[in-house]
């Protein structure tokens, strides 16, 4: 039977609460299926990954050797042929680009199903299901996956961390066989990433299409961002109109983000933006139409324009 | 450059929450009075694709969907955007195929159509949002992939890609044919079609196939192909009331805000 249960991890993101959330997942899972856990980490394990994965899977394979530097499909073709003949019923990968990217052709490639986002993985009535949001978080669906292995990235910061510890999963490297990528990434440019990573941030504070322009993400929005050690996001929209970096953006297709506080400044609220920030602890929200859709989902508000409350509230801030 | 790009139909994204219903029968949202529209990084896609025939002077653009009949109105449009040839695959019962069933329709579709240099899919559709479809089509065709590519040129007899990570931005060199996803930039935002090219989109062609005539049938791709399905779709419960701070002046309501972001935030810290 397949009830074996494989997490994969790209070795650097080490191990942060992404990697966590996927082993939490991974192990309560595999629990259910009565099956063994087996991490699997492509590129560099650091001593604290193999140590932290170790601690709770039954068994820890480090592919290393020309998987340091990704490229899809080597990254690929290594999985497939590590995840072959292990039993497993559910393949569990992060929310990073790389394992989003490649959840559906390794599932193909194992005969398997594929899901994206989900919020929980479970076995039930010998099924396997995967609960996400649909419909840019207006519903809530349940899948029923069909084929084994179902592979499946989860949101992975929004999932408990394991339970379980002390299991002491032998730990063993391996070189599979890799191919001439046809497609090679040859450059790679990091936006300057100066402390906390927007989806790690414990406060974010996101501005969209109300600022109207650039010019008040570098100013007022950044002030009190640095005031009170906030991140900062932003809207599609104002991704979209170039204000600010892509990677910036929270939502559906960006950054999904669960800080203890979300301020959303002249953010209207689509629900393509929501899906990225739902799982915030508290939102707030700054907005000059009341009605605005983000006010539903906020503990609280100001319904004042934001060129009036900004400064001054950094002000208050600073001085608290 | 020969490049046929996938597009859906789906109902209207921008729905208003309070006009969202759902059809429990089906498990899919109710269509009430939505309107269906393109996904929005399928015209994405569209873009990137007729922005990359333009620059290379010359060359074919093939949209190709999977859908009902209506959908013929988001391939007219992609038409009017000036994409050359379009193909509608019509689909028959199943309304919300999963991913594995619509990829083999698309790969079968795909291999009939001819020979690609590009095959071109959006990272995700806006109505589930489920975004395996592309994954599955590169495995169907046998393609090298790449996904949230947002620039396609040519370059040294292939083609140079740039894409968004989570950090960043990384380039790649592809040999073609492969399979790109394709997510938004400011570079491409859809183009409105002209009233000119909107009358003469009724004057190219449109060929509509049946499952039969690619010698598919529903159910054998279903019971083959077949990935997942719904068992359940419901509206989540909200359980929160937004307490807007108040006070007869802009200093006392935004000391207010001040007084509840700062508890959060020393206790966060």
């Amino acid at each position: 039977m397949s009830n074996n249960v494989i997490t994969v991890h790209f070795g650097e993101a080490g191990w942060d609460r992404g990697t966590q959330g996927v082993l939490g997942a991974g192990s309560r899972l595999a629990e259910s299926l009565g099956g063994e856990l087996i991490a699997i980490v492509l590129g560099t394990a650091s001593d604290e990954l193999r140590a932290g994965l170790s601690d709770v899977a039954n068994q820890v394979i480090v592919a290393e050797q020309g998987l340091t530097e990704y490229q899809p499909e080597r990254a690929l073709a290594a999985l497939q042929a590590l995840c072959d003949g292990k039993n497993a019923g559910a393949v569990l990968l992060a929310n990073d680009t790389y394992s989003q990217e490649i959840t559906p052709r390794l599932a193909h490639r194992l005969g398997g199903s594929s899901m994206a986002d989900a919020q929980s993985v479970s076995f039930q009535d010998g099924d396997l299901r995967v609960e996400r949001s649909a419909y840019g978080g207006k519903a809530t669906s349940v899948y029923s996956m069909k084929q084994m292995p179902a592979v499946v990235w989860v949101r992975a910061r929004a999932i408990d961390p394991p339970e379980r510890s002390g299991v002491g999963g032998a730990i063993e490297e391996a070189t599979p066989e890799l191919p001439e990528p046809k497609i090679r990434i040859v450059g790679r440019e990091e936006e300057a990433q100066e402390g906390v990573k927007l989806e790690d941030a414990t406060i974010v504070v996101s501005g969209g299409r109300g600022l109207g322009g650039p010019e008040p993400f570098e100013s007022v929005i950044k002030e009190l961002s640095d005031a009170i050690g906030a991140v900062q996001g932003a809207s599609r929209a104002a991704c979209d109109a170039g204000w600010v970096p892509p990677n910036w953006q929270v939502g559906q297709t960006g950054k999904k983000v669960a800080p203890e506080l979300y301020l959303a400044v002249a953010i209207s609220g689509a629900s393509q933006h929501l899906l990225g920030m739902g799982d915030s602890k508290v939102i707030a929200a700054i907005n000059t139409d009341p009605d605005a859709p983000i006010f539903k989902h906020c503990s609280f508000g100001i319904v004042e324009d934001y060129k009036n409350v900004v400064p001054l509230l950094t002000e208050k801030l600073r001085s608290a | 450059m020969n490049i046929l790009v996938c597009i859906k139909q789906i109902l209207d994204p921008d729905l208003p929450a309070r006009d969202f219903k759902i059809d429990s029968e089906a498990k899919e949202a109710a269509r009430g009075g939505a309107n269906m529209v393109t996904n929005i990084f399928c015209e994405n896609a569209l873009e990137t694709a007729l922005q990359l025939k333009e620059a290379a002077g010359g060359g074919k653009v093939t949209a190709l969907c999977y859908g009902a009949e209506e959908a013929e109105d988001s391939l007219r449009k992609a038409l009017a955007m000036t994409v050359d040839e379009a193909i509608l695959v019509v689909r028959e019962g199943n309304t919300n195929p999963d991913a594995g069933s619509v990829a083999k329709v698309l790969a079968t579709a795909i291999k009939k159509a001819g020979d690609f240099d590009l095959v071109m899919v959006g990272r995700e559709s806006g109505d589930w949002g489920v975004g395996q479809t592309g994954g599955f089509l590169a495995e169907e065709l046998g393609l090298p992939s790449l996904g949230f590519v947002d620039s396609v040129a040519g370059k040294d007899g292939g083609l140079e890609l740039r894409r968004q990570t989570d950090n960043g931005v990384e380039i790649a060199q592809a040999e073609t044919p492969c399979l790109v996803l394709i997510t938004n930039n400011e570079n491409n935002v859809p183009r409105i079609p002209k009233t000119r090219d909107v009358m003469m989109s009724y004057r190219k062609p449109l060929e509509k196939l049946t499952l039969g005539e690619l010698g598919l049938d529903d159910d054998a791709i279903k019971s083959a192909n077949g990935t997942f399905e719904v068992v359940e779709l419901f509206v989540p419960e909200k359980d929160v009331v937004c307490e807007f701070v108040e006070g007869d002046s802009i200093d006392e309501k935004v000391g207010q805000l001040a007084e509840k972001i700062q508890t959060i935030v020393a206790s966060a810290s």
